[in-house]
């Protein structure tokens, strides 16, 4: 099944605020310590990193390891600057790339 | 080793506690009521929600054209927002085709097979609960009410029966737990009303989303008692009995548990 993805941008907020952001995704986040039923190695398979642009410059980003949960969910805050784009970039252990987008109006 | 510790513990604070009523309708209270504030603002929150990725993954399986005649939910369903408004409220249900009840999940997996042509989807498996959550969260914030249908009446009796009958190594019933003690814990967590209000839902210690019948069959394992197979009669006749005994409850699918 593809990842889905959930996050939050407020739609507006004044310049200079501190605003709250979320991000969260469906992925299994398979440890890479686990055994199947037979005794064999179950794979790691994780999203091992997001970040977070806003009109294309970094402001978040963060390592994530085998002991985060399964369905990551992330919260941050960064400063209202302008009016832009937010984008979220999770990257898995086989380099799947997931991205999700929203809009901000900077007042 | 932990939960048969803290079985054998309720069982001595159980035993010689004289059977309590039914709960009355003033002071019954929805599972999410007795969870930490911290649960409840997840719950509250769409995008901390971790059931809302499963609504999602239902919302595209809804769309997505399947089988022989490529036929997606939607063909013949439409809009989910207003075909299935209120369909789960009324789950279980009497089934003509096999004269006998059936839950959403039935119900689903009975269109995949008879109008997509397709194998069913298996009990609790992740498209399954993703689109039963997708269809109960189109009812959320609305009042369980159960089908006036005669037919069901056996089912739900014996869904009654089965709730009040003491089994497993512990001799429980489930009015034990949940009629008698339910402002109690048990090793930590509420034991609750057993409302079936917030199902499937997302449970932590899962790391996943399960359905009502994942959470009666480990309350059952809990007492060491054989717990009845995924889709059983009994499951669906315990599914009806919650029902009545939550009808007019709102609704809170995809809920979250610790
Ligand atoms: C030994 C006490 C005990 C018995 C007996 C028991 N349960 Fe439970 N049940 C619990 C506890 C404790 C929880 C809550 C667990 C948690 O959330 O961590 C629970 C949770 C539930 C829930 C979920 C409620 C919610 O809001 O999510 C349902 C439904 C339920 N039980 C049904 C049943 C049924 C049906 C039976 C009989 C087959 C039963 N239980 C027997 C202790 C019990
Ligand atoms: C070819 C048309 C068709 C397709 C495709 C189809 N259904 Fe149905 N569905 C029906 C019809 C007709 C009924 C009415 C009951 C019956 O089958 O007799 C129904 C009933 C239902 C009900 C019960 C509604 C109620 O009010 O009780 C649910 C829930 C449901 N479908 C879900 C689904 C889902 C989910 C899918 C996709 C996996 C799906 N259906 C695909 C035709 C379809």
């Amino acid at each position: 099944m593809a990842a889905r993805a959930l996050i939050h941008v407020p739609k507006t907020a004044k310049k200079g605020e501190v605003i709250e952001l979320r991000a969260m995704i469906s992925h299994r986040m398979e440890t890479g310590q686990r055994q199947g039923v037979n005794g064999e190695a179950i794979p790691r398979d994780i999203i091992n990193r997001l970040t977070c642009t806003y009109e294309g410059v970094e402001v978040f980003s963060a390592e994530l390891f085998p002991a985060v949960s399964a369905n990551p969910f992330v919260s941050f805050y960064t400063v209202a600057v302008q009016s832009g784009v937010i984008v979220f970039t999770w990257i898995d252990d086989a380099g799947a790339k997931q991205v999700a987008t929203a809009e901000i109006t900077v007042s | 080793m932990r939960s048969a510790g803290l079985g054998a513990a309720l069982l001595c604070v159980l035993i010689g506690t004289a059977r309590a009523a039914e709960i009355p309708a003033a002071q019954r209270q929805s599972g999410s009521a007795f969870m930490s504030e911290a649960t409840r603002a997840m719950q509250a929150d769409d995008t901390s929600n971790p059931g809302m990725l499963s609504v999602l993954e239902g919302s595209a399986l809804w769309n997505a054209p399947a089988g022989k005649a490529a036929k997606s939910c939607a063909s013949c369903h439409g809009e989910a927002t207003a075909s299935m408004r209120g369909v789960a409220a009324s789950y279980p249900a009497y089934d003509e085709r096999t004269a006998s009840p059936i839950d959403l999940a039935g119900r689903i997996n009975a269109c995949r097979q008879e109008h997509q042509g397709l194998e069913p989807f298996r009990r609790e498996s992740a498209e399954l609960l993703a689109l039963t959550a997708f269809v109960g969260n189109q009812s959320r914030g609305l009042p369980i009410l159960p089908p006036n249908d005669p037919r069901l009446a056996p089912h739900l009796a014996l869904g009654k029966e089965i709730f009040d009958r003491r089994r497993g190594q512990l001799d429980l019933s489930c009015a034990s737990c949940h009629n008698d003690n339910w402002s109690g814990r048990l090793g930590g967590s509420p034991i609750t009303q057993a409302h079936p209000t917030g199902y499937p839902l997302y449970r932590l210690e899962w790391q996943a989303l399960g359905s009502l019948q994942r959470r009666v069959r480990n309350c059952m394992v809990g007492v060491r008692a054989k717990p009845f197979e995924y889709g059983a009669q009994e499951l669906i006749a315990v599914e009806i009995y919650l029902n009545q005994r939550a009808a007019g409850m709102n609704l809170e699918t995809p809920a979250v548990r610790p």
